[in-house]
Parts: C-alpha cells; structure tokens; sequence
C-alpha cells in the first residue's frame, strides 16, 4: 500500500546445487534407460513417452500461459515471480525430445495410422482430414513454433525490462498476450486432442482440452511453487517475498484443483447419464481388469486429498505444507495422465489390466531430469526476479 | 441514562489505519475494532488477530447439509417410491452428485451468514452504540476509523484521547450510549416479528397457489397451452362431422393385425382354419404354459374337466369328451377365440400363435389319455 519508493536489493546468486545434483542424474538415467525400453518394448515405451510429452508439456506450456495470464490481467501479487516462469517455460523446449520417439513410433500407437484400418471404418474414415500423419505434424509444430515465439518475446521484454524499466514494456506485454491466450487456447486443445484422446480414435469428447488444461494450470503452478521455495531457501529471491505471495499460490493450486474435478466428473456425468455406447466405451475399460481401484483412486489422489491439503489457510501459507501439497499435485497429474493413456496400451498391446514397472519409472525419471536440466540451463547466470517491473515495489508489498 | 461506549477516532487513508491499528494492538488494547468502508488488505495482520474458526463452521455446516441431502434422496429413490429413471440403477450417485454439491455451498454460505448474525450480531437485537453516530457515518463513506471500548482493562479516557492523537487521526470522539436502549433484550417470540411473519408467510402462499392454479391458465400467460393446432378426439370445425381425425375407410386393415373372418361363425370355421403350426417340442411347450397360465382353472391341469373352482362357478367341461375330439383345430380355435356359452373369448388375452399352441396342447392330451398302441413303443 506504501507510494514511497522503496529501493530493491537484489544481488545475482548461483541456483541451488540440486537443480544440477539431482536433474543430471536423472535425465543421464532416464535417457539410457529410455533408450533401453524403446530396443525392449517399443509399444509399451511409445505409450510412457506419450505420458512423459503430456507432463513436460503441461509444465512448460502451463509456465507459458502463467506469464500471459499475469500481463493480461495486470496482476501484481505474481510479478517477484513472474522470471521464473518464464525460465519455466524455456522447458518447453524440451517437448520436441519427447515428440520426435513419438512420431517415429506413431504405427504402433495410434490406431488412425493404419491405413487398412482406416479405409475399412467409416468413422476413421470420415475424420482421416484431420486424422493424418502429416497434419498431425503439422499441429505439433504449429504449436511448438507458435508457443516458442511467444516464449522468446516474453523473456527478451522481460530481460530488456531489466536495464530500461519501462512501463511501455508491460502495456506491449499485455497487447501481445490477449492474442496468445487465443493460440493457447487452440494449442493446448490441440496437444490434448491428438496426443492422448486420438488414442481412441473413435472416442470425442468437447471437453477434453479444458481437462487437460485444468491439470496443466495446477501442474505448472506447483512446480512454480517448488522452485520458489526452493530458490527463496537458498536466498536467490528477495526476502520480502512471504506468506502472502505464497498464500496466491496454494490459493491457485486448490483453484484448480476443484476446477479439475469440476470438468472430469462433468465430462463422466454426461457420458454416464446418455448411456451412448459410442461415447461410453471409452469409460468402460477403466472400469474393469483392475482399473476400477485406480479410476477411484483418481479421485482420491487427484481431488479429495490436496483438496484437503490445501483447504485451511494456514496450510496455504505455510512453505513445508506448501512443499508437499506442490509435489503431490505433480504426482497426481502424471497419475492422471497414466489413467488417460495406459488403458489404450491395453487395447493395441492386447494385454489386461495396467502395468507398471521399471518402463513407467524410467520415463517418469526423464521427465523429472528435463524439468530440473532444462530450468538450469534458462536460468543460470540470470536474474530470477524482473528487478526493472514497474510493478514490482507493489507487489513485495502484496497483502492478501 | 448515557454512559461512554468507546473513544473513536478517524484517520484520512488505509495506510494510516494500517499504522494506527498496529500500534493500537502493540500497545495492548485488547477490545478495540477497525471500521473501513471496504476490506483493507492486511488488516488483520496488522491487528494481530488469530485466524478466524468461521471456515470449520462452514464446512460443518456444508458437509452435514450435504449428508442429509444425500440421505434424502436416497429416502426418496430406494424407500419412499423405489423406481428406475432411465435405466439407472436405484441408486445413481452420479446424478446426485451435482445436488449435494449445491446444496454443500448454498447451505455453507447461507447458514454461514445466519450464525454470523446471530453469534456476533446477537440476532435479534438490533442495536449497537455505534449506531446512529457520526463516527459510522464516516466510516460508511470515505474515512477510515479505530475504535477503543471503555470495558479494555487498559483504559483511560484521557490518556486513549491523546494516543489516538497522536497517532494521527483527524478527529477524536466519544461515544456515549443510552444502557437502557442497548440492553433492551428483543425475543424472537416478539409479538410484532410473529404478526410480520404470519403476514409474508400468508402472502407468498397465496401468491404462490394464484400463480400456480390461476394466473397460469390466463391470458397471455396461457401461451403454451392454448395452441393454433388440432388435437386428435378434439372438436373441430374443419369437417363436417365436427371431430377432429377422420374415420378410417371401411375395410381398412391395422399394420400387423389380422382379422378374424369367422367371429359368429363356428361352423365357418370349423371347415376352413387350418393349424398353421407344427405341433414341435417349442410349440407344444408355448402351448401347456398359455394352457396352465388360462385354461386350466376351469377345464383342469388335464383337461378333464376337474377344477380347481370347487364349484363357486361352472366348472368347464371336459376336453376328452367324443365331441371335442371330432371337432377340427379350427373349431377349438374358434372356441378359445370367441368363447361359448359361459366362456369368454380368448382373443384378446391370448396371441394368435399362442392360441394355436393351445390347440396343439389339447390334441397333446388327447392322444396321450387315449394312447394308441403305436404310442407305446
């Protein structure tokens, strides 16, 4: 609330040693033991790559829309932390990594590529315009090129803003944002669509992307979360940051997780309440083989308990509960994302009930070592807060 | 009677209040409040207040109201009127699902407030000594206001004034207030509140019946009744006749009914029905059950003419009899379909098909209470 300009202190540290410590590791291991499941099993290896892409998209593309939606809707409380989302979404760099394994491997995964297949099912048939190996693509790389233009012109504004501390920066941040929301929107539609409901190429469903989208928004926030805390313990940030920045964000965690919620059981009251078999069958395997335990245990792991971790105030504000909130939401979305993918692995690998073993592990471990290498090599050697914001004495000064 | 209620000062921004409050709760006060005309962020901080219990209430409140609702409905679908809608089990807990979440945060924020009003607000008084001063006022539009109660144990009302001053606030009150008019205790039996209430209650009834029984059938809010279309067994000035649907042409045949040619007729048919059915295991098994199920309370399990009506009415005669067994299939079907004597006809009970299995049962019988020599073997 204070107009006295304040003077900021803010001095360049190295990043915690973790981010090299555990990402290196990680993705060495997840490489190597990637490689090793693709010459094992290369069905069942395409299937967790599809898993991994989603998770890896979800973080970076999520961090992506993080920074459009704080300059469009002109917040404050989020602007201390604003570079490192932006750092956040120099890992979505890392998804063509991911997608490539994918497009090699697309013959064994999705049914839509076979062209005997297609030729002989008139629905296949009559949505192969859209369903085709090089539109797919294409969208693939439209978003990728699309989301990684808009990336780079957020982190130059916003490094230049460093030096300049110009207002006119963030009125031209906020102009370019409005477009993005409406590519983001499409893109993130897009990726849902083809990459994990395409799986069931039969199936639709219109509400499939803002499904996605709300585990994205909560995922992206939680990792955000993670490197905050993180950071801050290691002095990278400034001290004013505190309970009431940290508050916003188990506030937009908890959001979305209801929001999440919100749009899966819509999605399932629909289909449940219609009975259409064409809709239903994608239900229906999830629902049988042992996937029932793990479609309830989706609820539970992805709703009731961080709903329950993050309900009390208290627990939004403070750091440890803040840590553990953060990671189980990460955890949950790489659960809901094996719910959405393994049961069609089922169907095209004519196996039963879900599998899990040093397969899902290694590409959980890639996924893990991305995040934290690729958030090293964005941010090493910069500053981890848009010191030039003309908005930034405010928003250390933010009370909820 | 007037006593002094509180000292009450008034500050120009938040950020004075801010620092006043702060001070206010540094130096001690224990009973004091801030009054703002919006929420002032931080305030609570710089009050030093705990975190408030209202949420636990809340959820209470919610989860509890949502329970109740749930058993509510499951009162309703599976003991009060047990029935299947659409195909769904007795109990469809996704269908509810969207109802006990309503009902979880209407309950929650509604009855939230009314504990507000009746814990802090002590429902139903309704005075405060803050009231009608020029300190609320102030507050209410544009000024930002603390106030100290005379019941602190640090208290002194000199002492609070030059504080208060000291802290910057523009203007300086006391507040009095009259101790009879404060401790008035207003019961909720109050013989006005009651009249008032018994007066809405009878006004949205009686709105609600003339809306629902009367306005609705009224023009213009009739619309959706009264409709420019004929309906069928309607008056109509269309034809003639005056009905609405025309008569169908004489002759005419329904899709998928056959017409009996023989009705008064037994003779008629006798010579020309034919069986058009083989007296196979399905048929004759078709036969017995529609034979057990409307024949044999009166003519008996074998037809014998034995029944199980001990004579509360004409007991059916037997059909072993030579005469039965000379007819053809078609008079027994003329018999089962039109009925005789006190027999009433069949037809419309009994399907075409079925009442020619019938017919195969009764030869079944026949032959095997008369069994020929060839049967044997």
């Amino acid at each position: 609330m204070s107009n006295h300009e304040k003077k900021i202190e803010y001095t360049k540290k190295e990043l915690p040693k973790g981010f090299l410590k555990y990402g290196l590791p990680l993705l060495l291991i997840g490489i190597i033991s990637v490689v090793l499941a693709y010459q094992f099993d290369p069905m069942r290896a395409s299937f967790n790559n599809i898993i991994a892409l989603l998770v890896v998209v979800s973080v970076g593309m999520g961090a992506i829309f993080l920074v459009a939606l704080e300059h469009i809707a002109g917040a404050v409380w989020s602007v201390p932390f604003r570079r490192i989302a932006e750092h956040q979404g120099f890992i979505f760099l890392a998804t063509p990594l991911l997608a490539i394994p994918i497009i090699f491997n697309m013959h064994d995964i999705f049914e839509w590529t076979h062209n005997s297949v297609v030729l002989n099912d008139p629905i296949l048939y009559q949505k192969s315009p859209y369903l085709n190996t090089e539109f797919f693509i294409a969208r693939s790389v439209g978003v990728f090129v699309l989301m990684t233009f808009f990336l780079f012109v957020y982190l130059r504004n916003s490094t230049k803003q460093d030096t300049t501390h110009s207002q006119k920066t963030t009125k031209i941040n906020a102009l370019i944002s409005a477009p993005f929301m409406v590519f983001f929107a499409i893109g993130i539609t897009l990726i849902a669509i083809d990459y994990a409901m395409s799986l069931e190429p039969h199936w639709f469903s219109t509400i499939f992307g803002v499904y996605y989208f709300a585990g994205t928004f909560a995922t992206a926030m939680a990792v955000l979360t993670l490197i905050t805390l993180s950071l801050k313990s290691n002095g990278n940030l400034l001290k004013e940051i505190n309970r009431n920045h940290y508050y916003s964000m188990g506030g937009l965690m908890f959001a979305f997780t209801a929001f999440w919620m919100y749009m899966a059981f819509s999605q399932y009251m629909l289909i449940w309440y219609a009975n259409i078999p064409e809709e239903t069958f994608w239900f229906l395997p999830r629902m049988e083989n042992g996937w029932e335990y793990l479609s309830i245990a989706l609820i539970l792991i992805k709703f009731i308990i961080p709903f329950g971790l993050l309900l009390n105030r208290n627990s939004k504000m403070n750091p440890s509960r803040l840590k553990l909130a953060s990671f189980w939401i990460i955890g949950a979305h790489i659960y809901d994302m094996y719910w959405l993918v393994m049961p069609s692995y089922n169907r095209m690998s004519g196996t039963e009930g879900p599998v899990f073993g040093w397969i899902e592990l290694s590409f959980i471990a890639l996924s893990a070592g991305i995040i934290l290498v690729f958030y090293y090599l964005a941010a090493r050697n910069k500053n981890h807060i848009p010191i030039g914001d003309p908005k930034l004495n405010r928003a250390l000064d933010f009370h909820i | 009677m007037s006593k002094l209620y509180s000292v009450a000062a008034l500050f120009n921004t938040p950020d004075d209040i801010m620092h006043a409050a702060a001070k206010v709760a540094d130096a001690g006060y224990e009973k004091y409040d801030v009054n703002t005309p919006y929420p002032v962020h931080g305030m609570d901080g710089a009050m030093k207040l705990k975190s408030s219990k209202m949420g636990y209430y809340t959820i209470a409140i919610g989860l509890t109201c949502m329970s109740l609702m749930l058993f509510f409905m499951y009162w309703v679908y599976n003991i009060d009127y047990p029935q299947v809608i659409g195909g769904k089990p007795l109990f469809p807990l996704p269908a509810f699902v969207p109802i006990m979440f309503e009902i979880t945060v209407l309950t929650g924020a509604v009855l939230t407030v009314a504990v507000m009003l009746i814990f802090y607000f002590k429902f139903p008084n309704n005075a405060h000594p803050l009231h009608d001063s020029g300190y609320m006022k102030a507050v209410s539009s544009d000024k930002f206001g603390i106030n100290i109660e005379a019941e602190d144990s640090n208290f002194d009302l000199d002492k609070v004034k030059a504080f208060l001053s000291s802290l910057g606030a523009y203007k300086v009150d006391e507040i009095y207030f009259d101790e009879e008019e404060a401790n008035t205790k207003h019961k909720i039996l109050d013989t006005k509140f009651v009249f008032g209430m018994f007066l809405i209650a009878g006004f949205t009834s009686l709105s609600v019946y003339l809306h629902m029984n009367k306005v609705l059938y009224m023009p213009p809010f009739d619309w959706m009744l009264v409709q420019h279309k004929v309906t069928s067994q309607d008056k109509s000035d269309f034809f003639n006749n005056g009905i609405s649907s025309r008569e169908p042409v004489k002759g005419t045949v329904a899709r998928g009914f056959m017409p009996y040619l023989f009705t008064d007729d037994p003779e008629g048919a006798a010579e020309n029905l034919v069986n058009p059915y083989v007296a196979d295991e399905e048929n004759i098994a078709l036969g017995k059950r529609k034979y057990l199920t409307y024949c044999s309370p009166c003519h008996g399990d074998l037809g014998k003419g034995d029944s199980r009506l001990k004579g509360q009415f004409p007991n059916g005669p037997t059909v072993h009899s030579d005469k039965v067994k000379s007819w053809t299939d078609g008079h027994i079907y003329h018999v089962i379909s039109e009925g005789q004597n006190v027999m009433p006809g069949y037809k419309k009970t009994v399907t075409r098909k079925e009442r020619w299995a019938i017919v195969n049962y009764v030869r079944t019988l026949q032959r095997a209470l008369d069994a020929k020599e060839e049967d044997m073997q």
